[in-house]
């Protein structure tokens, strides 16, 4: 028998090692998560300040008018502000609404698409499910700090200016509502658009020209079907179903009983068709993205 | 001007199904038309608003914008622009290639179907159709330079440049009148009105100035983005 002209000198050392004893934290957890990142990675908090200049900006754009409106109704004594509360997000601020969602969307998803960080994510007990739930969570939040927050600013205004706190706590209410709609149809939107390209700049791109064409495009149809000529209610209205924006605008409009003065929907039949547009967009929006991340 | 580069953005540009969703402004801006072409009322106005509104003001700037930074932004974004800046080409060359696939589907894709459109809104009377085209001509060729420019300058070329084309046009365009000054949409309707009979466009500024801030702008476009790209550092996204 042949000897092995040396022994094997290798050791196993004890270093320790124990496995993980501590709480498994979850499903729920992990998801909660991701929610909170994304509703920071939204705002650019806790990214490099280049992140944080756009989302910002916006917010600022958002804030500063109802800012300038209520000083000028303080100073002025007036008896009522200078906008209602669903036109200063229909009318000023929807622009900036509409690029806040353009922009930060694809920061939400375009860039785990890009970076292949999704499948590192469903290593994790989270589920294809939990993932789309959090992100739609996250920017719907997201939008909903940009809107309400402004229209605080103008309540809160009121309120120190003395005007009459059952009028203005009432259409405060109604823009919240007016806030909800917007933040679910344009984060349904921009998630959809935002999942369907790893490229941030076609993203922005695309979300923003539907958001924008498909308002243009209502409002020249509107006048070819003679909406000027009509009634607030008239038929032509039926073409603000093609825009995500004048559809919310125009179903508050009508439930909030502010339609003398501003347009509403087309008629009965058309307030239940506006009203059902509202979650028929967020749930198809919410199927697709689920049907998107099924295969990845 | 170099083939291979035009030849390789075009493929960017509009492979896979790219120029299928490109070709969504032209064929709603036609279809508008079609419906309206048959409805009653003040021609004229209609045609305006179609032609004016909807097209010089909205379609063709943000279609201008999705090509122009298209054609580089992207690719500088995703970093292989740096497999074409390794290769013995002058940067101006590359800027003018790309900024040429940019002119020219912005004219396929937006001025064609504005002269289409208004040919059937309005027919060929007073040169209206005729004096669209040719301000959305020129109007979509300086966009695409200015897009481009934006695209080597920023990383975020898409949104600046809505905010231009929305915020600053549309919006203080409307209220402040000296926006208007700065505004290529301006310039492109100033053109027109030139080409259109008297009377049928309206403008803000004298054809004197606007060709010249037309060429200043263009030119200065494609110099600034050959600069940029002379000296371009790659960032990594954050």
């Amino acid at each position: 028998m042949t000897t092995p002209p040396e022994a094997p000198s290798g050791v196993i050392h004890d270093i320790g090692y124990r496995g993980y004893r501590g709480p498994r934290l979850g499903r729920g957890y992990a998801t909660r998560s991701l929610f909170t990142q994304s509703l920071r990675a939204a705002f650019g908090l806790g990214r490099s300040a280049k992140s944080k200049v756009l989302p910002m900006l916006m917010l600022a754009a958002l804030l500063l008018p109802a800012g300038v409106v209520v000083a000028v109704a303080v100073l002025n004594q007036a008896d009522h502000l200078a906008t209602d509360y669903p036109q200063y997000l229909s009318g000023v601020g929807l622009l900036f609404i509409e690029i806040f969602t353009a922009a930060q969307a694809p920061v939400l998803l375009s860039r785990d698409l890009r970076f292949h960080t999704v499948p590192l994510y469903f290593s994790r007990p989270i589920t294809r499910g939990d993932y789309v739930r959090a992100k739609c969570a996250a920017m719907v939040c997201a939008l909903l700090v940009v809107t309400v927050l402004p229209l605080l600013v103008l309540f809160l205004g009121a309120v120190l200016a003395g005007l009459d706190l059952g009028h203005q706590s009432a259409h405060f209410a109604f823009g919240l509502l007016a806030a909800l709609l917007y933040s679910v149809v344009f984060a349904a939107v921009g998630l959809l658009l935002s999942a369907a390209t790893p490229r941030r700049g076609f993203g922005v791109a695309a979300i923003m020209g539907v958001l924008v064409v498909s308002q243009a495009v209502a409002k020249v149809l509107y006048e070819l079907a003679g909406g000027h000529y009509q009634a607030g209610d008239g038929a032509a209205a039926w073409v603000y179903l093609l825009s995500p924006a004048g559809l919310v605008d125009r179903l508050v409009n009508q439930v909030c009983g502010l339609t003398p003065e501003f347009l509403g929907t087309p008629g009965p039949l058309g307030t239940l068709a506006f009203a059902a547009a509202v979650p028929a967009i967020a749930a198809g929006a919410y199927g697709l993205l689920l049907r998107r991340y099924r295969k990845i | 001007m170099n083939l291979t580069v035009v030849r390789l953005t075009v493929r960017g540009l509009l492979g896979r199904r790219r120029g299928v969703l490109l070709l969504v402004v032209p064929l709603l801006l036609l279809l508008i038309a079609a419906v309206a072409g048959g409805s009653h009322g003040d021609k004229h106005e209609l045609a305006v608003r179609l032609l004016g509104t909807l097209g010089l003001g909205t379609l063709v700037p943000i279609l201008c914008l999705v090509v122009g930074t298209g054609v580089i932004a992207t690719e500088i974004d995703d970093g292989s622009i740096v497999y074409l800046l390794a290769k013995p080409l002058p940067r101006w060359q590359i800027v003018t290639s790309k900024l040429a696939v940019a002119v020219l589907t912005c004219w396929l894709f937006a001025a064609l179907p504005v002269l289409l459109a208004g040919l059937i809104v309005y027919g060929g009377g007073g040169g209206l159709a005729l004096g669209y085209f040719t301000g959305t001509l020129v109007a979509s060729a300086v966009y695409s330079a200015l897009f481009l420019l934006l695209g080597t300058v920023t990383r975020n070329a898409v949104v600046v440049g809505l905010a231009y084309a929305l915020v600053w046009e549309s919006l203080i365009g409307n209220f402040v009148s000296g926006a208007r000054t700065l505004s290529v949409q301006q310039w492109g309707l100033s053109v027109g009105r030139a080409v259109a009979a008297p009377g049928e466009i309206t403008a803000h500024l004298a054809l004197g100035a606007a060709v010249p801030l037309l060429l200043v702008v263009a030119l200065a476009s494609v110099l600034g983005a050959a600069h940029r790209l002379a000296g371009l550092t790659l960032a990594g996204e954050e």
